[in-house]
C-alpha cells in the first residue's frame, strides 16, 4: 500500500504507524479513537446534523463494518437531519459491488470517487494506481447498489498532459452521467515525491498558463453536460457538505489533523494517529491548537470563500473602497442585481481579487 | 641582546633626531607584513610575551578577520644596532594596503625617510604594491626590498628577488629574505633598517610643523591624531593650530605608542606619536594636514594636503523601513572616524528612505557597509554603485550628477566621466584576455612592461564606471585570480555618455535608470529588461517594460498577462491555511511598490539594482 506521488495529506500505512501492522488491525484502534472524540463532540454540542462527510485520503480502504460503528454512536449522539447527505471519498480500485452495498447500508449516500484522469501516463505521472478501466465498473456498481448521488473528482495540468488528453479526461467523466463534478489544478505540495522530481528536474514544472485553458474547457463541457458550477472548482449538484466550509457554517471534524469550526473558533487535532489516539486513551483533547477569530478575520474569510461560489459577494456587504478596486476587474466580475460574480475568467483570479479586496 | 628595555630607551622629546629612523611597510594583503611587524614588537620586547597576540596591531575586528589593515598606526621600537651597538629608536608606521586608500598611504610615506618593500616569495609583487613602490620612490624614500615567507615550500626567492631588484635598481643579493612567520632575518632586517634609512631632518628652532597622517576617533578619547613632527617641537598643554582649517585647540595629551599609548614630556623633530585634543570628530584633525602652534604659527603649510574626494557613490538602504534612524544614527557615528565617508539622505520610490553615500572606491564602499551591518546590527542594501559625472547643459548650465536619476533631461552639452589609471599585474600568457577587457571597457593602452620572463606590467586609461563595475571581478575570473589591480585618479575626460531609461507599463522608473556608454546602451537595454521580465511577477494585464534613451525606445520586452491566480482547493483544513498566506501577503504588500498599475516586489528591485548576496539576503529576510 502506498500513498500518490503529488498527496501531501495526512496519510499514513500501516506499517508507518505499526511495524507489522495490518489494515484491520489499524482500523479497529483507529476507529476506537474516532468514538472516544465523537463522545466528546456530544458533551459540547448539540445539533441536528445535516451532513457527514468520510474523507481526505481513502477511507473506502476502512471495512463498511468500521464506519458503521461511527454512524450508529453519531445517530445515538444527535438527531440526523431527515434529508442527511453522508458522503465518503473513495478509490475506485477498491470497490466491489459487495462492498458497495454494505456502504450504502450503512447509510452512506453519496460517493466521491478520485478519477483523477482517464489517461493512463497522466495517472503514471501522479503516481496514482488504479486502472482507468475500474472507474466506469465502480461507478455501475455504485448505481446498482443504489446510490444515486455520485461526484468524480479530476485533477488537470500534471506535468506532460496536452489540453487534448483533458478534453478526453472530462468528456470520459461526463459520459458516466453523474451527479457532481470536481476538477482541480495541480498543486505541487512541498514535501511530496512530485516536488521532489520536479526539483531534479525529471519533470517539468505545471504550466499556468495551460491550466487555465484546462479550467476553461472543463467549466464549458461540464456546462454543456448540464453540471453548472457553483463553486470555483466544483460542478453539478451542490454538495451539501462543503457548502457549509464555504459558507462558513459549524462543522466538527473528526481524527487526527482535522480542523474544526464552531461559532468563531476554529481548531484542529495533532496530526499523527498514535499521537492523536494516546490522548483520547487519556480521556484527554486530541485538540494541538485553536484560534478564534477576530471581526477582521471572520470578514476576511467570509471574502475569501464566497468569492468562490456563485452567490457571489453582495455588494452592501463591501466597503466603497473595495467596490472602487473592483472596477480594475471589469471582465473578471459580473454584477447580477446586488450581487458581484465572478466571470471565468474571474475565477481563474480569484485569490488575486480577494488580495486587492483585503488589502483596498 | 640587541632590544633595550623601555625606560633605559631614547625618551619621546628628547631623543636626537640622529637617532631616529621612520620607516613604513609596503605590501600587498596577507604578504605578511601583519606577521612580521608582531615579530618586530616581540623582537624589541616592547610587548610583554604574556600579551602578545597574533596581528597586534590591527584594532579592529573587521580588519583582523579580512586580513587587511585600514587604520595605520605607529609604533615606537627601541632598538640597540648589531652593527654599531647604538640605541636607536625605530618609528614604524603602518600603511593601508588598498587602492581606496592611495591618499592615506601617501601621507604615511611622507611622514617617513625609508620604506620597507615587503614581497611574498610564492607570489611576487602584486599591482598596488607595486603602485605604493611607485609612490614611495617619488617620495625618494630609501627601499629596503625583502621577501618575506621564506619558509614556505612553494617559496621562490631567486626568481622574485631578480623581480625586485629590476624595480629598484639594486643587486638581487641585496634583497633580504626574511620570515616572519619564523622571525628568521628578522634582527638583521632591524640593523639594516638603522643602516639604510636616513634619520629625519628638520628645523628644531623653526616654527611648529607636525604632519597629520592619521586621525581616529576613539570612543573614550575622542580623536587620537597620529603625527610626524618635521620642525620645531610639541609640548604637553600647547596650544595648537590646524593650518588648512584654521581650526584651534588645546593638547590633552601627547605621547608615542610602544604600542600602547603613552603619554610623554612631547615631540620633537622627526619624532613620531600621538596627540589628543578633545575634538569628537576627525575631520577637525584632518589626514594631511599641518599641526602648528597658535601662539608662534608656521607661515607655511606641509606640502600635500587634500581633501578627501569620494569618487564612487551608493545608496544605502535598511531592508527593515524602520531601521532608516538607526542607520542615520550608525553613518554619524561612522564618519567621526571616517573623513572620506560622504551621505545625504535620499529615497527612493523602490527602496524606501535611504542614503546617497559618497566612498573613495569600492573597497572603502564594502568596509563601510559592512561595519554599518556588523556594529549597528542593520541589514542593509546597497544599489549598484556610479561614478560622479559633471553635465554641461547646452545653456552653458552645470549639473554634477551623483546619481543617475538625477542625470538631466534636456539639451546636454558634455558630459564628463572621471577616468583613472589602471596598472594590471599578471603572468604574461594573460596579455591577450587583459588587453581584450580593457579594450571591452573603453580602455587606452598606455604602455606594458615585463617585470620579469613570465610577469608583465599592463597600463591603461579607464573610465572609473566601467571599474566601478564588475571589472575587478572579471579581471579575477579571466586570470584564474593571478591578476591584481591598481588604479590612479587620472581627473575627468568627456565621454559619449547617454542616460538610459527603463519604463514599466509607459512609466519610468527612476531607480534603474543608468548612465552609460552610447555604444553600450543598446546591450544595457536588453540585458535590463530581461533581467525585469524574469524578475517582475505577472500582473492581470500584459506589461511592457522597456529601456529608452530620452523618447527612443531601445529595447522592449513584454510580461504576459496572469491567466491563473487562484487555488484551486478550500475545504476546512485550507481554510485557516488560506487566511494565514492572505494575512503574510497583506504584509508583503508593505514591501510591494506600485508603478503606476504595476505592482512590483522589492525583491525584484534588489535583484535588479544590488549584488548577488543582497539579493540572498532579501530572500532569507523575507522567509523569516
Amino acid at each position: 500500500m502506498k500513498r500518490c506521488g503529488y498527496c501531501d495529506f495526512n496519510t499514513y500505512t500501516p506499517s508507518e504507524l505499526r511495524e507489522g501492522g495490518t489494515l484491520e488491525g489499524v482500523s479497529a484502534g483507529f476507529i476506537d479513537a474516532l468514538i472516544a472524540e465523537v463522545t466528546f463532540a456530544a458533551r459540547t454540542t448539540s445539533t441536528t446534523v445535516p451532513t457527514i462527510f468520510f474523507g481526505g485520503g481513502t477511507p473506502s480502504l476502512m471495512p463498511a463494518k468500521e464506519l458503521g460503528r461511527v454512524l450508529d454512536l453519531l445517530k445515538q449522539r444527535w438527531e440526523f437531519s431527515p434529508n442527511i447527505e453522508i458522503t465518503m471519498e473513495c478509490n475506485p480500485d477498491t470497490l466491489t459491488l459487495q462492498s458497495l452495498e454494505e456502504y450504502r447500508a450503512i447509510g452512506i449516500n453519496r460517493l466521491s470517487m478520485g478519477m483523477q484522469s482517464a489517461d493512463k501516463s497522466v495517472l503514471k505521472v501522479l503516481d496514482r494506481t488504479h486502472d482507468p478501466e475500474n472507474v466506469a465498473k465502480s461507478i455501475e456498481n455504485a448505481r446498482k447498489a443504489g446510490f444515486d448521488n455520485l461526484s468524480l473528482d479530476l485533477i488537470y495540468g500534471a506535468p506532460g498532459e496536452t489540453l487534448q488528453q483533458w478534453e478526453s479526461t472530462v468528456s470520459t467523466a461526463l459520459s458516466y452521467n453523474i451527479d457532481h463534478l470536481s476538477a482541480y489544478a495541480l498543486i505541487v505540495e512541498d514535501g511530496t515525491k512530485l516536488a521532489a522530481k520536479i526539483k531534479r528536474g525529471e519533470i517539468s514544472k505545471p504550466n499556468d498558463d495551460l491550466m487555465a485553458e484546462m479550467y476553461l474547457l472543463v467549466d464549458q463541457l461540464a456546462s454543456k453536460a448540464g453540471l453548472n458550477w457553483y463553486e470555483l472548482s466544483n460542478w453539478g449538484r451542490p454538495a451539501a457538505h462543503n457548502l457549509i466550509y464555504w459558507h462558513n457554517q459549524n462543522w466538527w471534524g473528526l481524527g487526527p489533523g482535522a480542523h474544526s469550526h464552531v461559532d468563531g473558533v476554529r481548531w484542529w487535532n495533532v496530526k499523527h494517529p498514535s499521537k492523536y489516539q494516546e490522548q483520547l486513551a487519556k480521556f484527554e483533547s486530541p485538540m494541538q491548537d485553536r484560534e478564534r477569530l477576530t471581526v477582521d478575520q471572520m470578514r476576511d474569510e467570509k471574502l475569501m470563500l464566497q468569492i468562490r461560489l456563485r452567490e457571489g459577494l453582495l455588494k452592501s456587504d463591501l466597503t466603497s473602497n473595495q467596490i472602487a478596486v473592483l472596477a480594475e476587474f471589469s471582465d473578471e466580475i459580473l454584477q447580477i442585481e446586488e450581487r458581484l460574480v465572478l466571470t471565468a475568467k474571474g475565477r481563474l483570479i480569484a485569490d488575486r481579487i480577494v488580495r486587492s479586496l483585503v488589502m483596498a | 641582546m640587541p632590544a633595550i628595555p623601555l625606560s633605559k630607551a631614547p625618551q619621546p622629546a628628547s631623543t636626537d633626531p640622529a637617532q631616529i629612523r621612520n620607516f613604513c611597510i609596503i605590501a600587498h594583503i596577507d604578504h605578511g607584513k601583519s606577521t612580521l611587524a608582531d615579530r618586530m614588537l616581540q623582537i624589541t620586547e616592547v610587548v610583554d610575551p604574556r600579551q602578545m597576540r597574533a596581528q597586534y596591531l590591527d584594532r579592529m575586528d573587521i580588519e583582523r578577520e579580512r586580513g587587511i589593515t585600514i587604520k595605520s598606526q605607529a609604533v615606537r621600537l627601541p632598538w640597540r644596532s648589531g652593527r654599531d651597538g647604538k640605541d636607536y629608536i625605530l618609528n614604524m608606521i603602518d600603511t593601508p594596503g588598498h587602492v581606496d586608500f592611495t591618499y592615506e598611504v601617501s601621507r604615511s610615506l611622507a611622514a617617513c625617510e625609508g620604506a620597507i618593500l615587503l614581497v611574498d616569495c610564492a607570489q611576487g609583487i602584486e599591482a598596488q604594491t607595486l603602485a605604493n613602490l611607485y609612490l614611495a620612490m617619488e617620495n625618494n624614500l630609501q627601499i629596503i626590498p625583502v621577501l618575506n615567507k621564506i619558509d614556505l615550500p612553494a617559496a621562490q626567492p631567486d626568481k622574485f628577488a631578480a623581480e625586485l631588484a629590476k624595480l629598484i635598481g639594486c643587486n638581487p643579493e641585496d634583497v633580504l629574505r626574511v620570515s616572519g612567520k619564523t622571525g628568521a632575518g628578522v634582527e638583521e632586517l632591524l640593523d639594516e633598517i638603522v643602516a639604510q634609512i636616513p634619520a629625519p631632518v628638520g628645523d628644531k628652532a623653526a616654527p611648529t610643523r607636525a604632519l597629520i597622517f592619521d586621525s581616529v576617533y576613539d570612543v573614550y578619547r575622542g580623536v587620537v591624531t597620529y603625527i610626524r613632527v618635521v620642525d620645531g617641537k610639541l609640548l604637553p598643554r600647547d596650544q595648537i593650530q590646524m593650518i588648512s582649517t584654521g581650526a584651534r585647540h588645546e593638547l590633552l595629551e601627547i605621547g608615542a605608542i610602544s604600542p600602547e599609548p603613552l603619554a610623554s614630556q612631547g615631540l620633537g623633530v622627526g619624532e613620531v606619536g600621538y596627540l589628543i585634543t578633545g575634538v569628537k570628530d576627525v575631520r577637525q584633525s584632518r589626514v594631511g594636514d599641518t599641526v602648528t602652534l597658535y601662539q608662534k604659527p608656521a607661515k607655511q603649510a606641509l606640502a600635500g594636503y587634500k581633501d578627501p574626494k569620494p569618487m564612487v557613490f551608493s545608496g544605502l538602504y535598511p531592508i527593515d523601513g524602520a531601521d532608516f534612524p538607526m542607520l542615520r544614527e550608525a553613518l554619524d557615528k561612522l564618519q567621526l572616524n571616517d573623513a572620506a565617508l560622504v551621505y545625504e539622505p535620499e529615497s527612493s520610490a523602490a527602496l524606501g528612505f535611504g542614503f546617497r553615500c559618497g566612498f573613495l572606491g569600492l573597497l572603502h564602499m564594502e568596509i563601510v557597509r559592512e561595519r554599518l551591518e556588523r556594529e549597528a546590527g542593520l541589514n542593509l542594501i546597497s544599489t549598484a554603485p556610479n561614478v560622479v559625472y559633471e553635465v554641461t547643459m547646452e545653456d552653458g548650465k552645470q549639473i554634477t550628477v551623483t546619481n543617475p536619476s538625477e542625470f538631466p533631461n534636456g539639451k546636454v552639452g558634455e558630459v564628463l566621466e572621471p577616468i583613472v589609471k589602471a596598472t594590471v599585474l599578471a603572468p604574461s600568457e594573460y596579455i591577450g584576455t587583459i588587453m581584450e577587457l580593457c579594450q571591452d571597457r573603453r580602455g587606452t593602452l598606455l604602455g606594458m612592461d615585463y617585470l620579469s620572463e613570465d610577469r608583465v606590467e599592463i597600463r591603461y586609461d579607464l573610465p572609473l564606471a566601467e571599474i566601478v563595475f564588475d571589472f575587478f571581478d572579471q579581471l579575477k575570473s579571466r586570470t584564474k585570480g593571478y591578476a591584481s589591480l591598481d588604479y590612479e585618479d587620472k581627473g575627468n575626460l568627456a565621454g559619449n555618455l547617454v542616460k538610459v531609461d527603463i519604463l514599466l507599463n509607459g512609466e519610468t522608473v527612476d531607480a534603474f535608470s543608468s548612465i552609460v556608454h552610447r555604444d553600450k546602451a543598446y546591450a544595457y537595454g536588453v540585458m535590463m529588461t530581461q533581467k525585469l521580465r524574469e524578475l517582475i511577477p505577472r500582473q492581470q494585464f500584459e506589461v511592457p517594460i522597456q529601456a529608452a534613451i530620452g523618447s527612443k525606445i531601445i529595447a522592449r520586452e513584454n510580461i504576459r498577462a496572469i491567466r491563473k491566480d487562484v487555488l484551486a482547493k478550500c475545504y476546512g483544513g485550507d481554510i485557516t491555511r488560506k487566511r494565514k498566506l492572505l494575512e503574510k501577503q497583506k504584509e508583503g504588500k508593505k514591501r510591494m511598490k506600485m508603478v503606476g498599475r504595476v505592482e512590483v516586489p522589492q525583491e525584484a528591485f534588489v535583484a535588479a539594482l544590488a549584488t548577488d548576496a543582497d539579493i540572498e539576503k532579501v530572500k532569507a529576510a523575507r522567509d523569516k
